[in-house]
C-alpha cells in the first residue's frame, strides 16, 4: 500500500469510528430535551428517570465521541500538513469556533446536566439539558461547515504562493452547500438516537420489564423517528442531491452508476458498476427515474461520467455507488418501518404486536450503517479532490510521514478501538440492564 | 501587529490548558502515591470528573485558534512530530475512557484496572508534553520548505543529532512531570480532608523540593541551548516580568503553603510564568530551526492572511467571554471540598 491510501485509511478509519458516537449523542440530546420537557409539564418523576437513564447512556457516549474527536482535530496537521498549511487560514477558523462555542458549552453544561440534578432544581436542569442540546449541535454545524466547504469552496482566494485564504467570513458560514447538508446530517442523527430509544423501549416490552418505560421509550422513539425518516429522505435527502447534482456532477453520475450521458435517465435500484467495460451489471432500474429527481423533469438530460474527463471521475465508482444505495435503501426501509409502527402506535395497538416490537429492537444498528454510508458517500463522492476541484487529496497528505509511520498509527488505533468498542458495549449493554429504576 | 497579537492570545489559550488540565493530569500523577483505599482514589477522581473534559477542550479550542492563526505551524510541528502526537492522542484517549469508566462497575479487578490506566497515562502525558515543549524551544531541523520529521531517539550524545528525547527535552520532561506532580497535589490537597489531604499535601511538598534543582538546572540549559533567549530578554528588558512570575509563583508555593488555594494559585502562576517566560523568549520564532539560527517559523511567516486574523477577533473575543462565564459558573458550582453524596460521580 502506498503512503497517500494508509493515509487515506487512517483518517476514514478513525472518522468512522468517531461518528458512532456523536451522531446518538446529537439526535439523543434533542430527545433528553424532550423528555425532560414532558417531565416540567406533567410534573410526573416518571419522565425525570427515564431522562436520567437516557442521560447515563449519553454519558458513556460523550466520553467515546471525545475521547475519539480529539484525534480528529490533530490529524488534519500530523497526516495532512500540506492540506493543512494551504487551507488552515479557512477550516481553521471553522474549527477553532466549534472548540470555542460548542464545546466549551458542552462540556459545562453537561456536567451541570449529569451531576447537579438537585443542586439545580427542574428549571435550571431543564435549561442545562437544553444548552447540552445547543452545544452539541452548534458543534455540528462547524464540522458540517468545514466540510461543506472542502465539497464546495466558497469564500476565499489563492494567495502568492498558492495558499488559500479567506476572503469572507459570512461566505464560509453561509455556503449555500452547508443548509441541506447540516440539516440532513443532524436529522440523521435523530434517526440514529430515536431508532436507539425504541429499540431499548421494544426489548423492556418484549421481555416484560420497565414496561411503562419501554412504552415511553417506544412512543418517544417512534414519534420522533417517523418525524425524523421523513425528512431525510423530504426535503433534506431531495436537496441535498440536488447540491450534488449541480455543484459536483460527476459524482452524481457516480452515485447512480449512469457511465452514459442520457436523456430520460433511468434511476438503477439494484446493479453493480463495473468501471473497466463502463456499465452496470445486472441492473433493476426506474425509467426516467433519475432525471425526474433532479431536474422534475422526465425527459431531461443527466450528464453520465462519459461527460467528464477520468481524472475527474471519483477514483472508488463501485464504493461511491453501494454506499450510497445502502444508504437510500436503508432510508426506504427505515420510513416504511417508523410509518408502520407510527399506525399502530397511533391506533393503541402497537404495545401488544410482539412481531413489530422484535422489528424494531433489530433495527437499532442500521441508522449507524444508513449514516455512515451517507459520509462514505459525501466524502468518496469527493475524490479525488480534498477540496474540490482546487486542491487534489493526493497533493494535500503529509508527504514526509512515510508509509511504515502511518500504518504503525493505524494500526494502533485499531487495536485501542477494538477495546474501546468492547468496553462500550460492555457499558451500554449494563446500563439497558439495570434499567432506568435505579438511581 | 496582528500576528503579534493571536501569538499572545494561542499563548495565554495553551497556559490556561496547562494549567486547567495540568491540575487534573497533576491529579492523576498522584492518584496512586496519595489516594490509597478504594474511597480515596473516588475523591481524587471526583475532584477532577465534572471538569477534566471542559479543561481538555482548552487543547481543541487552543489548537483549533493555532490552527486558523498560524496554519503552517500547524501544519509543519504536527506532522513532524507525528509520532509523540499519536502517543499522545492514545495517552489521551486511555486516561478519558479511565477517568469517565472507572466507577461503572464495581469490581476488584476492574477499578484498580483503570486507576492504574489513569495513573500511568498522566504521568506519560506531562512528560510527553514537557518533551514536546523543550522541541519546540530548542528548535528542530527544518527544510527549505519548513518541514522536518524527527526520530523518537538518538544516540543521546550532547548536541549534533538531536532527536524528540535527548539530554534538553528529557531535562524538560522530568521538569513538567513535576511541576505537574505539585500542581496535581496541591489540588487534591484543596479538595479533599483527611489522610489523602495530608498525603497530598505532602507530595506537594517534596515535589516543591525537587523542582528547585531542576528549575535551575533547566533554565540554564535553556539558555545555553537557545541561544535566542538571551537576545530576547536582552534587547526587551522588560520581558523579565516573565521569569520573575515565575519565580514568585514557585516561592509563593513554600511560603504560602498554608493556604490551600493560595499555594495553589501560585503553583498555576509559576506555570504561566515558565510558559510565558518561553513564548516570549523566543518571539518572534514559533518554532526555531535547530540547524540555522536565523530560520524557522515565525509569527509573520506561519501566520494565516490577514483578513482571516482580523475576522476571527470578532468571533474569538464574545466567544471567550462566554467561556469565561461558563467556567466561573461550573467551577463555582463544583467549589468546595469533594463530596460524594452531592457530587454523584
Amino acid at each position: 500500500m502506498d503512503a497517500l491510501t494508509i493515509h487515506r485509511l487512517h483518517f476514514a478509519f478513525t472518522v468512522t469510528f468517531h461518528y458512532i458516537f456523536p451522531q446518538l449523542t446529537m439526535g439523543l440530546a434533542l430527545l433528553l430535551v424532550v423528555l425532560k420537557t414532558m417531565a416540567l409539564r406533567t410534573g410526573k418523576e416518571h419522565y425525570n428517570r427515564a431522562a436520567r437513564f437516557w442521560a447515563r447512556i449519553f454519558g458513556i457516549n460523550f466520553a467515546m465521541g471525545v475521547v475519539t474527536g480529539i484525534p480528529m482535530e490533530f490529524q488534519f496537521g500530523t497526516n495532512w500538513s500540506h492540506f493543512s498549511r494551504a487551507a488552515g487560514g479557512v477550516i481553521g477558523q471553522t474549527l477553532a469556533m466549534e472548540g470555542v462555542f460548542s464545546f466549551f458549552m458542552e462540556s459545562s453544561f453537561l456536567g451541570l446536566f449529569l451531576f447537579g440534578e438537585k443542586k439545580l432544581g427542574p428549571k435550571a436542569h431543564w435549561f442545562a439539558g437544553f444548552l447540552v442540546f445547543l452545544g452539541s449541535w452548534l458543534s455540528g454545524f462547524f464540522i458540517v461547515a468545514t466540510d461543506a466547504w472542502m465539497q464546495h469552496p466558497v469564500g476565499f482566494q489563492f494567495g502568492p504562493n498558492g495558499e488559500i485564504m479567506l476572503s469572507s467570513f459570512w461566505g464560509l458560514l453561509l455556503n449555500p452547500w452547508l443548509f441541506w447538508q447540516y440539516l440532513h446530517t443532524m436529522t440523521g442523527a435523530v434517526v440514529t438516537a430515536s431508532f436507539a430509544m425504541t429499540a431499548v423501549g421494544a426489548f423492556y416490552l418484549l421481555v416484560k420489564r420497565e414496561q411503562d418505560y419501554g412504552q415511553t421509550f417506544v412512543r418517544v422513539g417512534v414519534t420522533a423517528g417517523i418525524i425524523a425518516t421523513c425528512l431525510m429522505l423530504f426535503p433534506t435527502g431531495d436537496q441535498q442531491g440536488k447540491n450534488i447534482a449541480f455543484m459536483q456532477p460527476p459524482t452524481l453520475a457516480g452515485m447512480e452508476g449512469l457511465f452514459a450521458t442520457q436523456a430520460g435517465a433511468p434511476l438503477a435500484l439494484i446493479g453493480q458498476p463495473d468501471t473497466d467495460n463502463r456499465r452496470l451489471d445486472n441492473p433493476l432500474v426506474i425509467p426516467r427515474a433519475l432525471s425526474f429527481l433532479t431536474y422534475r423533469r422526465w425527459k431531461a438530460e443527466v450528464k453520465g461520467l462519459d461527460a467528464f474527463p477520468g481524472d475527474r471521475w471519483p477514483d472508488n465508482i463501485p464504493l461511491l455507488y453501494f454506499s450510497y444505495h445502502i444508504m437510500v435503501g436503508l432510508g426506504t426501509i427505515f420510513i416504511a418501518l417508523m410509518a408502520l409502527a407510527a399506525i399502530q402506535l397511533w391506533r393503541g395497538k402497537l404495545f401488544g404486536q410482539r412481531k413489530l416490537l422484535w422489528l424494531l429492537m433489530l433495527a437499532a444498528p442500521f441508522p449507524y450503517i444508513a449514516n455512515t454510508a451517507g459520509w462514505i458517500t459525501a466524502e468518496v463522492g469527493r475524490q479525488p479532490w480534498i477540496v474540490y476541484g482546487i486542491m487534489r487529496t493526493a497533493d494535500g497528505v503529509s508527504r514526509h510521514v512515510a508509509a511504515g509511520n502511518a500504518l504503525f498509527t493505524l494500526i494502533g488505533f485499531m487495536g485501542m478501538y477494538a477495546v474501546l468498542a468492547m468496553l462500550f458495549l460492555l457499558l451500554i449493554y449494563r446500563e439497558i440492564d439495570r434499567g432506568p429504576e435505579v438511581a | 501587529m496582528m500576528e503579534t497579537l493571536w501569538f499572545m492570545l494561542v499563548a495565554v489559550m495553551i497556559a490556561i490548558y496547562v494549567v486547567l488540565d495540568g491540575f487534573d493530569v497533576g491529579a492523576g500523577i498522584v492518584h496512586l502515591m496519595a489516594a490509597r483505599k478504594d474511597s480515596e482514589r473516588q475523591h481524587v477522581l471526583a475532584s477532577v470528573g465534572p471538569v477534566w473534559d471542559g479543561n481538555e477542550v482548552w487543547l481543541l479550542a487552543g489548537g483549533g485558534t493555532l490552527y486558523f492563526a498560524f496554519p503552517a505551524l500547524y501544519a509543519s510541528s504536527f506532522s513532524g512530530f507525528y509520532l509523540p502526537l499519536m502517543m499522545v492522542l492514545w495517552l489521551l484517549i486511555l486516561r478519558g475512557i479511565a477517568i469517565e469508566f472507572r466507577n461503572h462497575i464495581d469490581s476488584l479487578v476492574w477499578k484498580p484496572f483503570w486507576d492504574v490506566t489513569f495513573g500511568c497515562a498522566s504521568a506519560l502525558l506531562a512528560i510527553f508534553f514537557g518533551a514536546a515543549l523543550g522541541n519546540v524551544v530548542r528548535g528542530v531541523p527544518l527544510d527549505n520548505a519548513n518541514e522536518f520529521f524527527l526520530p523518537m531517539w538518538t544516540n543521546f550524545g550532547v548536541g549534533g543529532n538531536v532527536g524528540i528525547l535527548d539530554w534538553y527535552t528529557v531535562l524538560v520532561a522530568l521538569a513538567a512531570f513535576d511541576t505537574l506532580l505539585v500542581h496535581g497535589a496541591l489540588w487534591v490537597t484543596l479538595k479533599t480532608a483527611g489522610d489523602l489531604h495530608a498525603r497530598a499535601r505532602r507530595l506537594a511538598q517534596v515535589g516543591w523540593w525537587a523542582l528547585l534543582p531542576l528549575v535551575v538546572l533547566l533554565t540554564w540549559a535553556s539558555f545555553e541551548i537557545q541561544p535566542r533567549l538571551s537576545e530576547s530578554f536582552g534587547a526587551r528588558p522588560w520581558g523579565y516580568i516573565f521569569p520573575v512570575l515565575a519565580l514568585a509563583g514557585l516561592i509563593g508555593m513554600r511560603v504560602l503553603h498554608r493556604g490551600e488555594i493560595a499555594a495553589f494559585l501560585c503553583s498555576a502562576l509559576f506555570i504561566i510564568g515558565m510558559l510565558t517566560s518561553a513564548a516570549f523568549g523566543l518571539y518572534p520564532y514559533v518554532l526555531p530551526s535547530s540547524l540555522d539560527p536565523h530560520a524557522g517559523l515565525t509569527v509573520y511567516n506561519a501566520a494565516a492572511a490577514p483578513y482571516g486574523l482580523k475576522i476571527g477577533l470578532v468571533w474569538f473575543i464574545p466567544g471567550m467571554l462566554l467561556t469565561s462565564g461558563y467556567f466561573i459558573y461550573t467551577y463555582r458550582n463544583f467549589a468546595g471540598k469533594v463530596n460524594l453524596e452531592r457530587s454523584g460521580h
